[in-house]
C-alpha cells in the first residue's frame, strides 16, 4: 500500500508539493499531457473577489467598471447568492493558478489536477490558443497596460482617460480580429514598440511644424469608391483597429490606449469560444487524475467520496423544465461528451463505427483525445463529436421559435433518427462565434463629404439591435470618430431595416 | 520540473480600492440621493451604520451591442414527451422556462454594501461646520511642544548625551588627544626599561603626553549640546455636545422623537471632525438636570417650564467641567417654544451674557405635530424671544421642524457648505 498523499482535510505547501507531483505524474505518464510550468499561489476570499472584478487577471488598469463589479460580486457573495469558484486559471507562461486558502486538501487536488493540469495543457496546446494568444508575453504586457494608462492619467487627467477607455469598452466585442492571416500576436514586442513611438515622438518634436500653415485641402473628386475603400482597409469588422488606425483626431494616447483594450480583448477571444472544450478536458483530466490517484490508494476512499460530491455539482446539468435552468453547463456537456470519445474509442457500438469510423475502435483514447483538444473549438468540436447515443442520453431536442408564427413554438427535431444530425447541427451553432456577437462592419467613410463614418450591420434571422445599447455603443464610437456615424442595419436582402445617425459629443481638444 | 506555490495570503488587501473609490466618485450623485433617501424613512442611527443602497445604473452602463427578437433556435436538454412537429403554445408556456444563454442580465438596479465610513462621508458630504466656528476654531488652540534638533544652551535635563559624547570624540580625535592606552604602554615599558637613556626619553615623552591630555579635556564645554523643544499651536480635538430639552407634559413623543434624530445628526457630525466628543443631556421643566441618554428620551417628567434653569445649568456644568479654552462647544435646544413670559429677562441674559460667547455653535430647533407645513406654525414665545436676540447680534441658529423627513433638510441647511445666512444678519 502506497503511502497517501494527505489525512482529512488539512494541507500546507508540502502537501501541495506532493500533490502537484503525483497529479503530475498520472498527467505525463498516462494521459501524455503538455503543459507549462505551473506556478499556484494561494489566496484569500477577499483576493478572489478582486481577481473575479478585473476579468481573472493578477494586475491590470484601473478603472471604475471594475470597482463596479466587485462591489457586485462583494454584496451577492456577503449575501451567500454567490459561491465563490475554487481556483482560476491564467493562461500565461508560467501557467498561474489561482487557489482558495479554504479549500480543503481534497478540493487542493481537484484544482491542480483540472487547472494546473487539465486547462494547462488546453492552453498550451489547442490551436486558438497558439495562435491568437502568447502566454509568454501577457503579463508583462498588462504590466505595461497598468502603467500606461497611470502614465496616461497622470499627463491628460483621469476624466479624458476614463471617457476614452469606456467607449473602448463598449467597443470591445468588436475589437478582434476574427479570421487569421496578419502576423501573431507578440506582447513583448508590442510593448516595446510603444515606448520606442512615444521616445520617437519626444526626440523628433519640433513646434515649427505646428506652425507652418496648410492650405486648403486639394479636393479630389476623383479618389473612386474603390480605391478609398482599399486605402481605408474597408470593409472593416475589427472597429477598435479601424479607430485607431483611421480615426482622424485622436490623440496618439488615445491611439494606444484603444490598442491595449484591443490586444486584451483578442487575448480572451479563443476562451470564450472554447468554453466547452477548456472545460470539458479539465473537468475529464481531474476526473481521470482523482480516479487514478485513488486506486494507487494515494486517496483515501472518504477522500474520494468528498472529490465525487463535488464533481457532481460541477458536472450537473439540470433540464429545461427545471427552474435551476439557464442554458447549458459548459462542464457538463464538454465532460460528457469527452467520456462519450473515450467510450466510442475503446467500446464502440455498431452506430458508433457508422458515425465514427476515424475514431471508433482505435483504442488510443488519450491520443484521440489529445487530437481533439489541440484541433478543434466549441462550434466544431459539437459538430464533429457529438454523438447519437450521448444526444438520446442528454434527450436533446431542438426548437425553433418564429415570432411570426402565430401558433406557437415548433418541436423542430427529436433525439430520433430523422433528427441526430439537425440537434448536432443547431447545437453546433448555438456556440458559432458568427452568430454569437452581431455581425457590425465599417463600410465606408465619407472622406470628401462631412466624413461620415458609414457601419453596417448584417441581421441574421430577424434579429435586430438592442436600440438604447445601441445608440449608446455608437454614441462611444462618435466621441471617438469626432464626425457623425451612421449605422444601417441590413437584412440577407441589403433591405434597409433600421438607421441609426449619431453626434459626437463636443470634443474640448482641438485637432 | 520546476513549479513554485506562492503564499499570496499576505499580499495586502484591498487591491481593487482605487477601483472602488473611482466607481464610487462615478456613482456619487446617485449614491448620495440614496443615502438620503434611506436616511429619511429609517432610522438615523441604523442607517449611518453603513449598509446597502440601492442605485439606479444611470450613466454606469457598460453598453454593448446586443440583439433581441427575430427568429430563435435553441437546443435543450431533457425532452419528456414532445415529438417531432409540435407545436406549444406561447403564452402557456407549454415548453417551461425559455431562457436563453449567453444573453447578459442587465442590472437595472444595482445593489451594494458601503462601508460606515464611506456612508457617513457621503452621507455628511456637502455639509461644514458654520463659519463662526471655524472662526472660533482657529482661535480656540493650546500649545504643544515639539522636538525641534539641538540648540548650545538650555537646562541640564535636556543635555543629549549621545550628541554631546559623539561631539567630544570627534574634537579628542581631530586635535589628536593622546589615548590613555598609549600613554599606559609607555609607562610599561618604562618600569621595565634598564637603559638611562631610553628610560629618560620614555619619561620625556610621558611628560609630554601627560600635558597634551591635561590640555584637550575629555568633555569641552563647547561640546554640549540640548535638546531644543519648540512650542507649537494645538488645535483643540475634542468637542462637548449639550443636548437641551424641554420635556413637560405638552412635548409629545412624536417632538422628542424629532428632537432626539437631530441630535444624532449632530453628533456623527460633530465625531466626523473631533477625535473626542461627550454629550451632556439636560432636561428641564421647570427645574433643570443633567441625566443620562435614556432617562433624557424616555423618563417621565411634569411640571411648568423655565428656559433658564436649563441654561444656568449648561453654564454651570461648562465652568466646572469643560474649560471653553480646551473643548469646542456645542449645544441644540429642543423645545416645543412654550416659556413663561417672566423668564425671558432671565434667558435673554443667560444666552448674550454667558452661553453665547463660549459656544460654537447654539442651534435652537422649535418642533411641533405632524402635520400641517412648519412654515404655518406660529410664533410661539421662545422663538419670539430668539428672534428679538438675533436682531441683536446674538449668533444663533433656529429653525422650526414638524416632520421625520423635514430633520435631515434642516440640519442640511444649517450647516450647508457656503456662507450661512445666519452669519449675514
Amino acid at each position: 500500500m502506497t503511502e497517501r498523499l494527505f489525512d482529512g482535510a488539512d494541507w500546507d505547501f508540502i502537501t501541495l508539493q506532493r500533490i502537484h507531483d503525483a497529479c503530475e505524474d498520472v498527467a505525463r505518464n498516462e494521459l501524455g499531457l503538455d503543459t507549462y510550468i505551473n506556478q499556484i499561489e494561494v489566496i484569500t476570499a477577499e483576493q478572489m473577489l478582486d481577481a473575479y472584478s478585473s476579468v481573472g487577471m493578477p494586475l491590470f488598469y484601473k478603472h471604475w467598471s471594475f470597482g463596479k463589479h466587485f462591489a457586485f460580486h462583494e454584496a451577492s457573495y456577503r449575501k451567500g447568492l454567490m459561491g465563490l469558484a475554487y481556483e482560476i486559471v491564467i493562461n500565461s507562461s508560467p501557467c498561474i493558478s489561482y487557489l482558495m486558502e479554504e479549500n480543503t486538501a481534497t478540493m487542493q487536488t481537484l484544482v491542480i489536477a483540472h487547472a494546473a493540469f487539465g486547462h494547462n495543457h488546453f492552453f498550451k496546446n489547442n490551436y486558438l490558443f497558439k495562435q491568437w494568444t502568447d502566454a509568454e508575453g501577457i503579463l508583462d504586457y498588462l504590466e505595461f497596460a497598468k502603467r500606461y494608462v497611470k502614465s496616461c492619467e497622470e499627463r491628460y487627467g483621469h476624466v479624458a482617460v476614463e471617457h476614452t477607455l469606456d467607449a473602448a469598452h463598449a467597443l470591445m466585442s468588436h475589437g478582434v480580429d476574427r479570421y487569421p492571416g496578419k502576423k501573431n500576436l507578440d506582447l513583448r514586442e508590442e510593448e516595446k514598440r510603444a515606448g520606442q513611438r512615444r521616445l520617437h515622438e519626444e526626440a523628433a518634436f519640433n513646434d515649427l511644424w505646428r506652425t507652418v500653415p496648410s492650405g486648403p485641402a486639394k479636393s479630389r473628386k476623383t479618389l473612386s469608391i474603390e480605391r478609398r475603400r482599399k486605402l481605408l482597409g474597408l470593409p472593416q469588422e475589427n472597429l477598435l483597429y479601424f479607430l485607431e488606425k483611421s480615426a482622424p483626431r485622436l490623440a496618439p494616447w488615445q491611439r494606444e490606449l484603444l490598442r491595449i483594450v484591443r490586444h486584451i480583448a483578442q487575448y480572451f477571444y479563443p476562451q470564450s469560444q472554447t468554453k466547452v472544450m477548456n472545460e470539458g478536458t479539465a473537468t475529464y483530466v481531474h476526473y481521470r487524475i482523482m480516479n487514478r490517484l485513488h486506486k494507487r490508494g494515494k486517496i483515501s476512499d472518504g477522500n474520494f467520496l468528498e472529490f465525487l460530491q463535488s464533481h457532481t455539482n460541477v458536472v450537473f446539468q439540470p433540464e429545461f423544465d427545471d427552474p435551476r435552468f439557464s442554458g447549458f453547463n459548459p462542464y457538463a456537456l464538454g465532460f460528457a461528451m469527452m467520456q462519450d470519445i473515450e467510450r466510442i474509442v475503446s467500446d464502440p457500438t455498431d452506430e458508433d463505427r457508422e458515425w465514427f469510423p476515424d475514431i471508433a475502435g482505435t483504442r488510443d483514447v488519450e491520443d484521440v483525445l489529445r487530437g481533439i483538444w489541440a484541433n478543434y473549438r466549441d462550434e466544431s468540436f459539437i459538430g464533429q463529436f457529438l454523438s447519437p447515443s450521448l444526444i438520446r442520453q442528454l434527450r436533446l431536442f431542438h426548437l425553433h421559435d418564429n415570432p411570426e408564427e402565430r401558433a406557437g413554438i415548433r418541436v423542430d427535431a427529436i433525439h430520433d433518427e430523422r433528427g441526430y444530425r439537425r440537434v448536432r447541427r443547431e447545437l453546433a451553432k448555438q456556440y458559432d462565434v458568427g452568430y454569437i456577437d452581431p455581425n457590425i462592419e465599417v463600410v465606408d467613410v465619407d472622406l470628401a463629404g462631412d466624413r461620415r463614418l458609414m457601419l453596417r450591420h448584417h441581421v441574421v434571422k430577424g434579429a435586430q439591435l438592442a436600440e438604447t445599447d445601441a445608440k449608446r455603443v455608437l454614441q462611444h464610437l462618435a466621441d471617438l470618430w469626432s464626425y457623425d456615424v451612421s449605422l444601417q442595419e441590413v437584412d440577407s436582402n441589403d433591405k434597409v431595416l433600421k438607421e441609426y445617425v449619431l453626434n459626437p459629443r463636443i470634443q474640448p481638444v482641438a485637432a | 520540473m520546476a513549479f513554485h506555490v506562492i503564499d499570496r495570503r499576505l499580499n495586502p488587501g484591498g487591491k481593487s480600492l482605487e477601483n472602488r473609490q473611482r466607481f464610487l466618485r462615478r456613482a456619487k450623485a446617485q449614491v448620495q440621493s440614496a443615502v438620503k433617501k434611506s436616511s429619511q424613512d429609517r432610522d438615523i442611527k441604523d442607517v449611518l451604520e453603513g449598509g446597502e443602497v440601492s442605485i439606479a445604473l444611470d450613466g454606469m452602463d457598460e453598453p454593448r451591442f446586443r440583439r433581441e427578437g427575430g427568429t430563435r433556435d435553441m437546443v435543450l436538454p431533457g425532452n419528456k414527451k414532445f415529438v417531432e412537429g409540435d407545436i406549444l403554445p406561447r403564452s402557456g408556456e407549454g415548453g417551461g422556462k425559455k431562457s436563453q444563454p449567453g444573453q447578459g442580465d442587465s442590472e437595472d438596479a444595482f445593489r451594494f454594501v458601503l462601508s460606515r465610513e464611506e456612508f457617513v462621508n457621503l452621507f455628511l458630504d456637502d455639509l461644514e461646520l458654520p463659519d463662526l466656528a471655524k472662526r472660533k476654531l482657529a482661535e480656540a488652540e493650546s500649545q504643544g511642544l515639539q522636538r525641534a534638533g539641538y540648540a548650545t544652551s538650555g537646562s541640564p535635563a535636556n543635555i543629549s548625551i549621545s550628541r554631546t559624547v559623539s561631539r567630544a570624540l570627534a574634537r579628542r580625535v581631530a586635535l589628536r588627544r593622546p589615548r590613555r592606552e598609549t600613554i599606559a604602554a609607555l609607562e610599561a615599558e618604562l618600569a621595565e626599561c634598564e637603559d638611562d637613556e631610553r628610560r629618560a626619553q620614555l619619561e620625556a615623552e610621558i611628560a609630554v603626553l601627560k600635558a597634551k591630555a591635561k590640555r584637550i579635556p575629555f568633555i569641552d564645554p563647547i561640546d554640549i549640546r540640548y535638546r531644543r523643544f519648540e512650542t507649537i499651536p494645538k488645535p483643540v480635538a475634542q468637542a462637548v455636545m449639550f443636548c437641551l430639552m424641554d420635556v413637560s407634559g405638552s412635548m409629545s413623543e412624536h417632538m422628542k422623537d424629532l428632537a432626539k434624530r437631530f441630535y444624532m445628526l449632530l453628533y456623527v457630525f460633530l465625531k466626523r471632525r473631533y477625535r473626542h466628543v461627550e454629550i451632556v443631556f439636560i432636561r428641564h421643566t421647570d427645574r433643570a438636570e443633567e441625566v443620562d441618554e435614556q432617562t433624557f428620551f424616555y423618563g417621565p417628567a411634569s411640571g411648568g417650564t423655565l428656559v433658564s434653569s436649563a441654561l444656568q445649568t449648561m453654564n454651570d456644568i461648562v465652568r466646572s467641567r469643560f474649560r471653553p479654552s480646551d473643548w469646542n462647544i456645542y449645544a441644540a435646544q429642543a423645545s416645543d417654544g412654550d416659556n413663561s413670559i417672566s423668564d425671558s429677562e432671565a434667558v435673554s441674559r443667560l444666552l448674550t451674557g454667558a452661553i453665547l460667547p463660549v459656544c460654537q455653535f447654539f442651534a435652537y430647533l422649535e418642533v411641533g405635530e405632524a402635520g400641517g407645513y412648519s412654515f404655518e406654525m406660529p410664533d410661539s414665545s421662545l422663538w419670539s424671544l430668539y428672534e428679538r436676540l438675533r436682531g441683536n447680534g446674538a449668533e444663533l441658529s433656529m429653525r422650526k421642524v414638524r416632520d421625520r423627513s423635514e430633520i435631515f433638510p434642516v440640519f442640511h441647511d444649517l450647516f450647508q457648505r457656503r456662507a450661512n445666512q445666519e452669519k449675514a444678519s
